[in-house]
């Protein structure tokens, strides 16, 4: 009885969204959204300073931000702002778990009850090598393709993670991790403040932009994206740590 | 357009039945595969709304490292009372 009404009350609350969405005026059919009446117009054409004219893929040189996908144009350039306390939202996640679960002294892995066999070993060490190359794929082309920085440091901490779950003695070297994500928080900082020193503003994108489309393109974009990636990734792979050791009272 | 549509439903119906499973089922570790079946659902139904990059993030975080970290967590946390 309890599951039922439980069950009728989830369901009715998604109609409920469903319909009150559907009546608001706001919130117009999927698709049928008009882009030119919309502030998205301005990042499309890359002209929020001035005009550029229309964006081709491969041949518009020198635009406002040269990067090919739209979503990292936004979050790593015109909102890099917010990306920065993105990623100290991220720092302190990672700092609660280190005062909540790290101990001083000695550690070691907490003892899992199944024992990985030499095939799970064997073939999380060939797998970890593809994750890793994707992680560092899609980090080096977040500003061409989807994705960036963020999933692919998480690409690169799921990589450390199957190393863990496979080998129950392995453990990363924790000390590189934290000055890599210190290193790298770091950089980002000095980044977005010479583009306060060299152009007008913090975070502006102060080298040349290329063409649309290219590797070496957009300016400090994919710089900026590495350097998360590095630090989400260090970061994660701190946490994974922390969660899988203890101190050793023996 | 018509197959999108019927798609996207049926994805959105399963949804809703795959995160009411995952909430009322009584195993704990079941309930985070549940979670990470509703995660690969969502990645499914993201690229149908075309946003590509949610959809990586999700597949990477929601279905990857979040359910990994649940059942490595259950697996070393102890029952009260348990034999292990």
């Amino acid at each position: 009885m309890k599951k039922l009404f439980a069950f009728v009350l989830t369901i009715g609350l998604g109609v409920l969204m469903i319909f009150s969405l559907r009546a608001n005026t706001l919130f117009p059919e999927f698709g049928d959204v008009s882009i030119a009446d919309r502030i998205s117009a301005l990042f499309l054409d890359k002209s929020v300073n001035g005009d550029n004219g229309d964006v081709v893929f491969g041949q518009t040189t020198d635009a406002e931000d040269g990067a090919a996908n739209l979503v990292t144009s936004i979050v790593v350039d015109y909102r890099s702002f917010d990306t920065l306390g993105e990623v100290t939202v991220l720092f302190i996640s990672s700092l609660g778990v280190a005062l909540l679960l790290g101990v001083a002294g000695k550690q070691k892995r907490l003892a899992l009850n199944f024992k990985p066999n030499f095939m799970l070993r064997v073939g999380s060490r060939a797998l970890f090598g593809i994750i890793l190359m994707t992680g560092v794929y899609v980090i080096l082309h977040g500003h061409l393709t989807p994705g960036g920085g963020f999933p692919g440091g998480a690409m690169i901490a799921s990589s450390i993670l199957l190393l863990y779950l496979a080998d129950d003695e392995f453990r990363t070297k924790v000390k590189g991790f934290k000055v890599l994500e210190s290193v790298a928080g770091s950089l980002y900082v000095i980044v977005g403040l010479l583009g306060l020193v060299l152009a007008t503003y913090f975070l502006q994108n102060f080298l040349p932009t290329g063409t649309v489309g290219d590797l070496f393109s957009a300016g400090v974009l994919p710089i900026v994206y590495v350097l998360i990636g590095l630090k989400v990734g260090s970061e994660i792979s701190g946490i994974i740590d922390h969660f899988l050791t203890e101190g050793d009272l023996a | 357009m018509m197959l999108l549509d019927i798609v996207s439903i049926v994805i959105g119906a399963l949804l809703l039945i795959i995160a009411f499973v995952a909430i009322q089922s009584k195993d704990l570790i079941k309930s985070v595969l549940f979670l990470s079946g509703l995660s690969m659902l969502a990645v499914v139904s993201f690229v149908l709304l075309k946003a590509p990059d949610v959809a990586l993030t999700e597949a990477v975080i929601g279905s990857g490292l979040v359910t990994a970290l649940f059942i490595f967590t259950l697996l070393s946390v102890k029952k009260e009372g348990s034999k292990k």
